[in-house]
């Protein structure tokens, strides 16, 4: 096991060699986070895939090209041009099939992303065969030793990153309101096929860049997950690209740690399984839209929603016993039995709403004698003042809503009670102003601050 | 070339049966907009066959290939319960597992080298070379243990969608319209997907992970961009997939030598890939209804028949005022209607062949009786559309006649009858022009 001192020299970048590695993948990740996020948003995740893909006859082809003119095959400059612009050719190709005939651009990445690889296998056939040369670790080009990075792929990476930074920011509105609504955009007269262009150009740099530095699974991790990560925790794209990169560079960071610091850890493959961690984290705990967040969300307005009905099922039934508009006084005090009547809904269910609603002290338990906490159906229910109130709010707005539906969306007195149910929990003041304003006409009644007669008749 | 029929009909036959297993399942990935799935499965399946092995410590090909195909079933419950809870893209949500289980396998591989002979690269680039050289003898007959899988997984294959046909078909197009059939769509989904798991591990273990892909894909979406009937479309990505993979392997020992003199052949798997893919590009640009090339031609045809049309038009209109034009009709056909005089030319000469113009002498030229009746329908029907569009549209007169001027071409003599009727047959134009009878 590692010691403290150990994770501590690690963690602040002391040996020349892991310094190398641990900065040259966080700031890949955070290339890859930036310009991922965009193609993300364009619905074009795998376009990654298919591109670093379409990049090994790029390869071949310059590797044989060089020996024909007498050069060194693995001159890496010349490697890198023909991966960049093989796979530059393979997403014009995607672009076209999907523009020239009526195929999707998953069946058109897929068809790019296999004939291009198997002519680079094809050719890498050939090199094979071919007598002599220095050609021997070719196919490694593709998946990268993460472990054994240089000073000039440290210097690769670094130019990669500014100019994908340069070109975001420089191009940032531009970009925003392509991935918001391209449509839009381009009815704002703006070049969305250059664009796009610029992006799929960019995540070519980082690609070829990625590929040879550590390798092609994790080029096309690096480009899909953290944008995916970081959608979880923000509706806003400029939070979204930080995140992105933040979420990046932590996975390059943390993960070529972890495999400085254990014997046999990939580190390409790290860095995968800890971008992926980062994004199920962020899957259920993003604030926007993560799991948890959501649910809990739902949970909160499903609650509130069932104490309206409970509140109102009391304010309605006292009014059907009384005739008008209720006071403290004359209530009537109800049963479970009686409430579980006014609505179909589940006894737990209502028990529980009953229990919130005596904890937030808008219910209170009418007589004591009629059961303990074990046996609750005994018990008879009274509103409190304060629920009176609530009550007497919740009972008008859905009339408003209901006497709205009826004068404006023709719908049945019969039916309406069904249709307000579904709307009337998320009425404001402002809301509520509205509809008065609105129904002034046909409903004078509604401007005097009381509760206005249920439009239809209540079973 | 040197052709050994005991290696390379074997060769061609296991690369055959590939294509076949591989094209049926490929084409309902290719409707259902699932055709990254054979990608991601190919490279998820690693740490299925890492478990399996580390688990029975055997390299027994039964174990292996459960544990590559439940693999393969993981990543698209995965991708699913990502798309469906996390509300991540589809195309995100599938890069994400796959990558991420690929990783998985290449770290329990990495971490148990000691005692796992196991190379991540063998299992992605399974040749098919040397597939055929493992034989088997059921039944007393020699074959490639290979081929003998792809058979029967394709039997398989071929029972399951001649069974299911509708229920595969239904689910594919309108998977509400299967449910209210009572045909459980998520059934038929998961079923689709476990036949694409069974077959991707089936075959990229016999002939190598780029093979599979492409024969999934790329025959199924050929066969799509020549017909628009599934039927039809199944049985040519069967016949697309089988010409690759035999092409593809007379390709691979013929065409390196070509190039490459000191080169005798190269990898069979590559070049069916290539070879798929060049048959795709010719569907693409010759496919009779969808090609790029017939739609071109059409395109031509409809525009040059709009262009005699208009020149019809046009000498029935300078023939209304003799003598008051002396312009040529080509000429006025660049200047107004910015058509080319090299098309122009043409669609004269073509409608003097068609006797419905003569030549006067010079760029002269004066309609025939049919030419006449053909050139009084289509002026009929643009000043009737004037009139139309004037009196119930309320066009402003500017616009009268650009509009009167597309629709004309579009115009039927039935249609015609109809116009003149809901404007009571108007003796004028709007703009004071005769209209003929």
């Amino acid at each position: 096991m590692p010691t403290i001192e150990d994770i501590l020299a690690l963690l602040t970048l002391r040996d020349y060699n892991t310094r190398l590695v641990i900065t040259s993948t966080a700031i890949l990740g955070a290339a890859a986070g930036l310009i991922g996020s965009f193609l993300m948003l364009r619905r074009r995740s795998l376009m990654g895939d298919a591109l670093s893909h379409a990049t090994l006859p790029g390869i071949a082809i310059a590797f044989l090209v060089m020996v024909a003119v007498g050069g060194e095959g693995k001159y890496l400059p010349g490697l890198l041009a023909g991966a960049a612009i093989a796979g530059l050719i393979g997403v014009g190709c995607v672009v076209w099939i999907t523009r020239l005939s009526h195929l999707r651009d998953d069946t058109a990445m897929g068809i790019v992303l296999s004939v291009f690889f198997g002519l680079g296998v094809a050719l890498l056939g050939v090199i094979q065969n071919l007598p002599g040369g220095n050609k021997a670790g070719l196919e490694s080009f593709i998946y990268g030793k993460t472990a054994s990075m240089v000073w000039s792929d440290f210097v690769l990476i670094c130019g990669a990153a500014v100019v994908c930074m340069v070109m975001c920011l420089l191009f940032y509105k531009e970009l925003k309101s392509l991935c918001f609504d391209a449509n839009y955009a381009r009815s704002w007269g703006l070049p969305t096929g250059l664009l796009d262009a610029m992006v799929l150009a960019l995540v070519c740099v980082v690609v070829v860049i990625g590929l040879q530095a550590v390798g092609l699974i994790l080029i096309i991790a690096l480009l899909i997950t953290p944008p995916a990560a970081a959608r979880f925790w923000t509706h806003r794209l400029g939070m979204m690209l930080v995140l992105s990169v933040v979420i990046g560079a932590a996975s390059g960071y943390l993960g070529s740690a972890v495999s400085a610091l254990f014997p046999r850890m990939p580190a390409g493959a790290i860095i995968v399984v800890v971008a992926a961690i980062l994004f199920l984290v962020s899957m259920l705990m993003g604030p926007a839209r993560g799991v948890l967040p959501r649910v809990w969300r739902g949970f909160v307005l499903q609650h509130s929603v069932l104490r309206q009905h409970v509140l109102r099922a009391f304010y309605e039934m006292n009014e059907s016993a009384h005739e008008g508009e209720l006071t403290e006084v004359e209530q009537t005090q109800l049963s479970i039995d009686r409430l579980m009547a006014a609505r179909s809904w589940r006894r737990t269910q209502l028990l529980r709403a009953l229990r919130a609603a005596r904890r937030e002290g808008l219910v209170e338990v009418a007589s004591a004698s009629g059961g303990d906490d074990e046996n609750m159906d005994g018990r008879v229910y009274r509103l409190t003042d304060q629920g009176l109130v609530v009550a007497a709010r919740n009972v008008r707005n859905h009339r408003l809503w209901e006497m709205y539906l009826i004068a404006h969306a023709d719908i049945a007195p019969s039916h309406v009670d069904r249709d307000a149910d579904q709307v009337e929990h998320v009425l404001g003041d402002e809301m509520v102003a509205r509809l008065e304003e609105r129904l002034r006409r046909e409903y004078p009644e509604v401007l005097l601050p009381k509760v206005p007669i249920s439009p239809h008749v209540i079973e | 070339m040197t052709w050994t029929p005991a290696i390379d009909n074997w060769i061609v036959a296991t690369g055959v049966m590939a294509a076949l297993a591989c094209a049926l399942p490929g084409n309902f990935l290719v409707l259902r907009r699932m055709s990254m799935m054979g990608d991601a499965i190919t490279h998820a399946v690693l740490p299925g066959l890492a478990v399996a092995f580390l688990m029975t410590s055997s390299r027994g090909s039964v174990t292996m290939f459960v544990g590559a195909v439940l693999a393969g079933l993981l990543t698209t419950l995965f991708t699913q319960w990502v798309e469906r809870f996390g509300r991540v893209d589809g195309n995100a949500a599938m890069g994400v597992v796959f990558t991420t289980l690929f990783a998985v396998g290449l770290i329990l591989i990495v971490r148990s080298a000691d005692h796992v002979d196991l190379d991540p690269s063998c299992v992605l680039y399974g040749s098919i070379e040397q597939a055929v050289l493992d034989t088997v003898r059921p039944f007393g007959i020699a074959m490639p243990r290979a081929f003998l899988t792809l058979l029967i997984v394709f039997a398989i294959n071929a029972i399951l969608f001649g069974v299911f046909y509708k229920e595969f078909k239904l689910s594919a197009f309108d998977p509400a319209l299967a449910t209210t059939l009572g045909i459980n769509a998520t059934v038929m989904h998961y079923l689709l997907m476990i036949v694409v798991a069974v077959t991707t591990v089936a075959a990229f273990e016999a002939v190598g992970s780029i093979l599979v892909i492409a024969m999934l894909i790329v025959p199924p979406a050929t066969a799509r961009l020549l017909t628009d009937r599934l039927g039809v479309m199944i049985l040519l990505s069967l016949v697309l997939g089988a010409a690759s993979a035999g092409l593809g392997h007379v390709g691979a020992i013929t065409v390196p030598s070509m190039i490459f003199p000191e080169v005798s052949d190269t990898t069979t798997a590559g070049v069916i890939a290539v070879v798929a893919g060049l048959l795709f590009v010719m569907a693409l640009l010759l496919s009779p209804r969808h090609g790029v090339i017939s739609r071109a031609v059409h395109r031509w045809q409809l525009n040059f028949h709009i262009v005699k049309q208009d020149v019809l038009g046009l000498v029935y209109r300078l023939e209304e005022h003799p003598g008051e034009h002396e312009q040529a009709v080509q000429r006025i056909l660049q200047d107004a209607m910015d058509v080319r005089p090299m098309v122009s030319h043409w669609a004269i000469g073509r409608l003097v062949r068609e006797g419905l113009l003569n030549r006067m002498g010079g760029d002269d030229v004066r309609l025939t009786e049919t030419g006449r009746e053909h050139a009084t329908r289509l002026v009929r029907a643009h000043r009737l559309w004037e009139t139309y569009l004037e009196r119930h549209l309320d066009l402003p007169a500017g616009r009268l006649h650009p509009t009167a001027e597309r629709f004309e071409h579009v115009t039927t003599e039935t249609m015609a009858k109809r116009l003149a009727d809901s404007t009571d047959r108007p003796a004028q134009d709007p703009h004071g022009r005769d209209i003929p009878r």
